[in-house]
């Protein structure tokens, strides 16, 4: 331990996990491949990307249960492989598929957890009241898991990880298999608890990523792609500040060929023509807004304008273009 | 310590909200009960001993054992909840040991079940009741031997049933160490320094002073040997697997 130095997390802790260059090989096959993020709080990290990426290998390095073949992954300070046990106190984890032990009922499952974390008597039954409440599993107390529904099944997950209230929260797919209700109450929860704690969830979902997370992080073939915001992600799309329009009484060709005369546009597609109308999406050339370019251009041949939008950037679009071929 | 208890009284109640225990205590009863009254022949003998009790246990143990074992850690990574224990602030040779203990315990209970064994001895004679408390403990930390070795076996795999029979097999080679059947093996190929030692390593020598209530020093010493070995195995391969 000579020439290192414990640094604890206080409040004034920037940076609750640090990983750097980690990897892990599964004999041949590289999972992980040189990762490097770090998230502070206040922040909800968006682990984006294919099935298979690494995104849970990587999840399941933070949280202790696989152990790197390479780099350094810290929490709060402490090292995954020299501290595991502290590492283990300060995170609330929520594996991929939402396991738990299914003769068990709820309530005993979350006083084995408190229990497992230190948690006695009548801070015990205070916290776990408050898991229960904020997953609102109140009504499945007492039935074993295996007989509750797959939306149950992950919030009696989601309880387990939040019971001790911890700073880190790592959630693998928290909203998968809940309907749109529950997904509702989950995001918002997560957006709720996101100023006090630092909180990275991995999803498929792009609208997941735009309604909570703080950042996104695009891994993909085991490797980092994207690290931004997601609204700096959406920028990148080709559709970012795109114009869809629909004009009456013009052909669809003589259109495009207008359009795509203005000096911000790149490409100009035709999505529908017939006798009576047109409708085209007009792509920037480099992301800058043309929406004033191709208004005029509309208001100088005077063309019958049914329908005018600005398009945001599409993250499936972007998703996809970043993660191609290397599934 | 207070860690290895969490995990100890979970898993000790697992044991028992399935019909799992159930089935498994009522085996137990009736086999050991079978074995003692008509092969031990014990009524025949006309001793006022549990010898021909205690001799059946390393064979009903052999058997039962595994099947206690086998889901110990087999049925934790099939089921993902590995995840979750190894994700608490519990480390792994607190989780082993506290599984450990719960197997055990549970086993204490099959054994204490068989008290009617014991009043119907006092009831028809006189037997020396330190012999047979000696037994009893000496058969409780003979199981606990078999246990360490079910458990191991159990973290290996993800499939109970080759968990189950792994153990068996294993136990097999070490009630039958002493035998020509394992020592014919081992002359074949080990120094006979080493054949010895495989000798010695037979559960069956090490039992038989304990049905007769005898419990040296040197069979708790073996005994103890065993489960420290392979309670420590179990350690390794959970961190391997971790790691793999």
């Amino acid at each position: 331990m000579a020439g290192r130095t414990r640094t604890n997390c206080t409040d004034g802790c920037a940076r609750m996990i640090e990983v750097q260059s980690l990897s892990k090989h599964f004999g041949p096959i590289v999972a992980v491949d040189d990762v490097s993020f770090a998230v502070g709080r206040g922040e909800v990290l968006g682990f984006l990307g294919p099935n298979g990426a690494g995104k849970s290998t990587t999840m399941r390095m933070i949280a202790g249960f696989l152990a790197p073949t390479g780099g350094t992954a810290r929490v709060c300070g402490f090292d995954v492989i020299e501290q595991p046990i502290e590492v283990k106190r300060r995170i609330g984890y929520l594996p991929e598929g939402a396991p738990s032990y299914a003769d068990m009922t709820p309530k005993s499952f979350l006083s084995f957890t408190a229990a497992a974390r230190g948690l006695g008597g009548a801070a015990a039954a205070r916290h776990i009241g408050e898991a229960i409440e904020r997953t609102q599993i109140a009504s499945v107390l007492e039935r074993p898991i295996d007989t509750l529904s797959k939306g149950y099944k992950r919030r009696v997950a989601l309880a387990q990880a939040l019971l001790h209230d911890p700073e880190v929260l790592i959630l693998d797919e928290p909203t998968d298999g809940l309907d749109p209700n529950q997904k509702h109450e989950v995001r918002t929860l997560i957006r709720e608890m996101a100023p006090r704690k630092t909180i990275v969830i991995s999803t498929h979902l792009l609208e997941e990523v735009s309604a909570v997370c703080t950042r996104a992080i695009v891994i993909a073939g085991g490797k980092l792609v994207a690290d931004s915001t997601p609204l700096e992600l959406e920028a990148r799309s080709r559709l970012h500040n795109a114009v869809s329009l629909r004009l009456g009484g013009i052909a669809a060709a003589a259109a495009r060929e207008r359009l795509a005369a203005l000096s911000g546009v790149g490409e100009v597609e035709i999505i529908e023509a017939t006798e009576s109308a047109a409708a085209l999406r007009v792509c920037p050339r480099n992301g800058h807004p043309i929406i004033g370019e191709v208004s005029r251009l509309v208001h100088e041949r005077g063309w019958t304008v049914e329908e005018i939008r600005v398009e945001q950037g599409h993250l499936d679009e972007v998703f996809r273009t970043i993660t191609a071929g290397r599934g | 310590m207070s860690k290895v208890l969490v995990v100890f009284r979970r898993e000790f109640a697992g044991y028992f909200t399935t019909p799992l225990a159930y089935v498994f205590l009522v085996v137990f009863l009736a086999l050991a009960g079978a074995l003692t009254f008509y092969i031990g022949n014990f009524f025949d003998r006309g001793q006022a001993d549990l010898q021909p009790f205690f001799t059946f246990h390393p064979w009903l143990y052999l058997f039962l054992i595994p099947a206690i074992s086998m889901r110990l850690w087999a049925e934790e990574r099939k089921s993902g909840t590995i995840e979750l224990l190894l994700t608490l602030p519990v480390s792994v040779p607190e989780a082993v040991i506290g599984k450990f203990l719960a197997a055990w315990a549970f086993t204490g209970v099959a054994l204490l079940l068989t008290f009617p064994m014991w009043i119907t001895v006092n009831v028809l004679g006189h037997p020396d009741n330190g012999v047979i408390l000696a037994g009893y403990v000496g058969s409780f930390i003979m199981a606990g031997a078999f246990l360490a070795i079910g458990a191991c076996m159990s973290a290996l795999t993800k499939n109970q049933v080759i968990a189950f029979v792994v153990a068996c097999a294993v136990c097999f080679l070490f009630i039958l160490s002493g035998t020509p059947m394992v020592l014919n093996f081992a002359e074949a190929w080990l120094p006979q320094v080493l054949v010895d030692a495989v000798a010695s390593f037979s559960f069956l020598t090490h039992f038989n002073n304990i049905t007769k209530g005898v419990i040296e020093l040197r069979d708790l010493v073996f005994l103890g040997s065993v489960m420290g070995l392979f309670l420590y195995a179990n350690v390794l391969l959970v961190e391997l697997k971790k790691a793999a």
